[in-house]
């Protein structure tokens, strides 16, 4: 399945910047419950999103007017820890989510999003907290993000650089299907599965 | 020049089938996988939709443990819609695509993470990878296990591999003897509040010293599972004379020539005494004290003596405001004594303590004593297996005498997939391995401890210092 390639996107980037947010928190435990993906941005931050009575909360960032679909969100320190469930970047995604901004990611999630074409941008502590000061200001919201210069651009036209692996920008430009990709190298898998089978020969 | 290495290189190098790029990807071969049937069911309708297979079916293996019921009479059903499709599709895809599952009705069945090491599954010097943060449980073994998402299962589950990138190394060196009272909980706990939730995000830890040596194969699972609560990708110890007599004769471990081959090899699985580290952290068990949780990260924890933390001690205003959050959530005044703080239900169970020997620990807290009148006590043991050990050791009757219920396995109230659900509100002392939010039901309030400290909270009815619990009325 080859995804959606990201190159350049603009939106609002809605912050939260609590640390450790956590994969409980972002898609609880009832919305686990299916065998494909459907319906999952119904269950992001369900907790948050949502009071008691089933309505919005008005207090919660992404159901704000100045960050309501929002394309980006600026996080705190850990974010995604915990669980392994896929669920929460599926609704990330479905929610409209294509890129995350933060000064660290938990090491599944990360891999996680890569894998479902959401960029994950890693910025030091003191540049993401001056981000999600603008970002929290309802003019500064609106940024883009353009991975082939490996750039932000916020409202006021200042450029932020960010890092990324070649190897994991190629495959976000081109939304490139990962096991094809690997599958191309069959052969090399084969041999050296022999290889390795005959030095432990155990675990035939 | 020096060439030696560490235990993490040499787990790496021996499954690399291919560097991609300068940067550190390789595509790292797996050895094995095991299977649930929460995160597996989209990985299979993926290779469904590509046409695709599972390049080595023998290598994985299934168990249902997340969705179903613990409740004492075990039945085939599930009770729910959702978690009925997710074990029938299991089942499906288990028998269409070859791999062996292990049922709810199996004798096998039980927490992935139990049952594997318990079967012979999971090796010294294997790579494993599943679709479950706490497959770091297994480097206990001297495996190298870590926790992948569904996109990853249906790579691995169609090529045998992942594209990988390497990990720095975290040396943790732990010595000195632990106070009578204290377990591998306290340990792995003491070193998440000191290094944080976030403390190893990047690195794999490798686990030494005098006091891991000590340990039971068992007892070092629990600091491996919780390893991953730090961050921690990946975190092993070098196998021992421990390991190899606790993996001699389990149902899938070699036999014969074999395995004394297997064993020889098995020796080398250490890091080279002059190899270097990318960071070292060293604690002193002998200055541990039993801990417990007060926040919703399991990096909030503190010696059980101690108080309430008060976030105006706190510089940092990040940590203060999470702090305060936390100490809402959780219903707690900074200040007061957590030894003060009263449950209303303890769970001992999960990948994390619910082997056979959490489970002789806390019964040797409960014998002869009762659970407090307004506490719910549960007992879920981590495998099928383990249970029945526990029935024919007469572990279950201390149990049930005490007032607590003797439970079906299956991850159950660890993460609430199942009618194992807190209501908001509820106080839980805990013996799993997350603290967060809505973990154990929204609006749940959960502390973590060891299992013999959720047994002393269950008799007084509040978080309690194992190390006086003989001296209460």
């Amino acid at each position: 399945m080859s995804l959606q390639p990201f190159t350049r996107v603009s939106g609002k980037a809605a912050p939260m910047l609590a640390a450790n947010i956590d994969t409980d928190v972002i898609m609880p435990k009832q919305f686990l419950k299916g065998i494909d993906r459907a319906g999952l941005d119904r269950g992001l931050f369900f907790d948050l999103r949502f009071l008691t009575d089933g309505q919005p909360n008005p207090g919660f960032v992404l159901n704000q007017p100045a960050w309501q679909g929002a394309s980006f969100m600026v996080v705190g320190p850990n974010f995604g820890c915990g669980s392994s469930r896929e669920h929460a970047v599926w609704g990330l995604k479905q929610m409209g989510i294509r890129a995350l901004i933060g000064s660290s990611f938990a090491g599944i999630f990360y891999d996680n999003c890569q894998r479902n074409g959401v960029l994950l941008i890693t910025l030091d502590e003191p540049l993401l907290q001056r981000l999600g000061r603008v970002v929290s200001q309802p003019e500064g919201a609106q940024i883009s993000v353009d991975l082939q210069a490996q750039e932000i651009r916020l409202h006021d036209g200042e450029l932020i650089p960010f890092e990324i692996d070649t190897l994991r920008k190629t495959a976000l430009l081109l939304g490139l299907d990962a096991i094809g990709s690997t599958l191309q190298r069959s052969d090399q898998i084969k041999a050296f599965e022999r290889q390795h089978l005959a030095a432990n020969p155990w675990l035939s | 020049m020096t060439s030696a290495r560490t235990l993490y290189d040499k787990h790496i190098d021996s499954h690399t089938v291919c560097r991609l790029d300068d940067q550190g990807h390789v595509l790292l071969y797996i050895d094995r996988q095991v299977i649930n049937e929460y995160t597996s069911p989209q990985a299979f309708s993926g290779l469904r939709e590509a046409r695709r297979g599972v390049w080595r079916a023998s290598t994985a293996l299934a168990v249902v443990d997340h969705v179903n019921p613990t409740a004492p009479n075990r039945v085939a059903a599930m009770p729910d819609a959702g978690g009925a499709r997710q074990v029938s599709y299991l089942a499906e895809n288990c028998r269409d695509f070859g791999i062996e599952l292990l049922d709810i009705l199996d004798k096998r069945q039980g927490i992935e993470h139990v049952i594997a090491p318990e079967q012979g599954f999971i090796l010294p010097g294997m790579v494993i990878a599943a679709g479950d943060s706490h497959t770091t449980t297994y480097g206990a073994l001297g495996a190298f296990g870590f926790g992948i998402g569904t996109s990853e299962i249906e790579h691995l589950l169609a090529s045998q591999t992942l594209v990988y990138k390497r990990l720095k190394s975290l040396r943790v060196t732990v010595d000195g003897a632990l106070a009578p009272g204290l377990t591998s909980k306290d340990v792995i706990m003491a070193l998440i509040g000191r290094i944080g939730a976030s403390g190893a995000t990047g690195y794999a830890i490798e686990f030494c010293g005098s006091t891991i040596d000590a340990l039971s194969v068992e007892a070092r699972m629990t600091i491996c599972n919780m390893a991953v609560e730090a961050g921690a990708r990946g975190a092993f110890m070098a196998p021992d004379e421990k390991v190899f007599a606790y993996l001699k004769d389990k149902p899938r471990a070699p036999k014969g020539a074999l395995w004394e081959q297997a064993v020889e090899q098995w020796r080398a699985l250490h890091s080279d005494a002059d190899a270097q580290f990318d960071r070292e952290v060293s604690l002193d068990a002998s200055s541990l004290e039993p801990m417990v949780t007060w926040g919703t990260s399991p990096d909030q924890a503190s010696p059980i003596g101690a108080r309430v933390p008060d976030p105006q001690d706190v510089s940092d205003l990040i940590l203060r405001q999470d702090m305060r959050r936390a100490l809402n959530y959780m219903g707690l005044e900074a200040g007061m004594a957590l030894s003060d703080i009263v449950i209303s239900h303890a769970f001992i169970g999960s990948c994390t303590n619910a082997r056979i020997e959490d489970l002789r620990d806390a019964a040797s807290v409960v014998r002869g004593k009762r659970v407090a009148g307004h506490v719910r006590a549960m007992i879920v043991p981590g495998s099928t297996e383990v249970r029945n050990q526990a029935e024919a050791e007469g572990l279950a009757a201390i149990f049930i005498d005490a007032g607590f219920e003797w439970r079906q396995s299956g991850c159950s109230m660890c993460l609430a997939m199942n009618d194992d659900v807190l209501a908001p509100g509820d106080r839980c002392a805990s013996s799993t391995n997350r603290n967060f939010e809505g973990r154990q039901g929204a609006g749940a309030r959960t502390h973590l401890m060891s299992p013999a400290m959720v047994a002393a909270a269950a008799i007084t009815g509040r978080l309690t210092d194992i190390r006086h619990f003989g001296d209460r009325p």
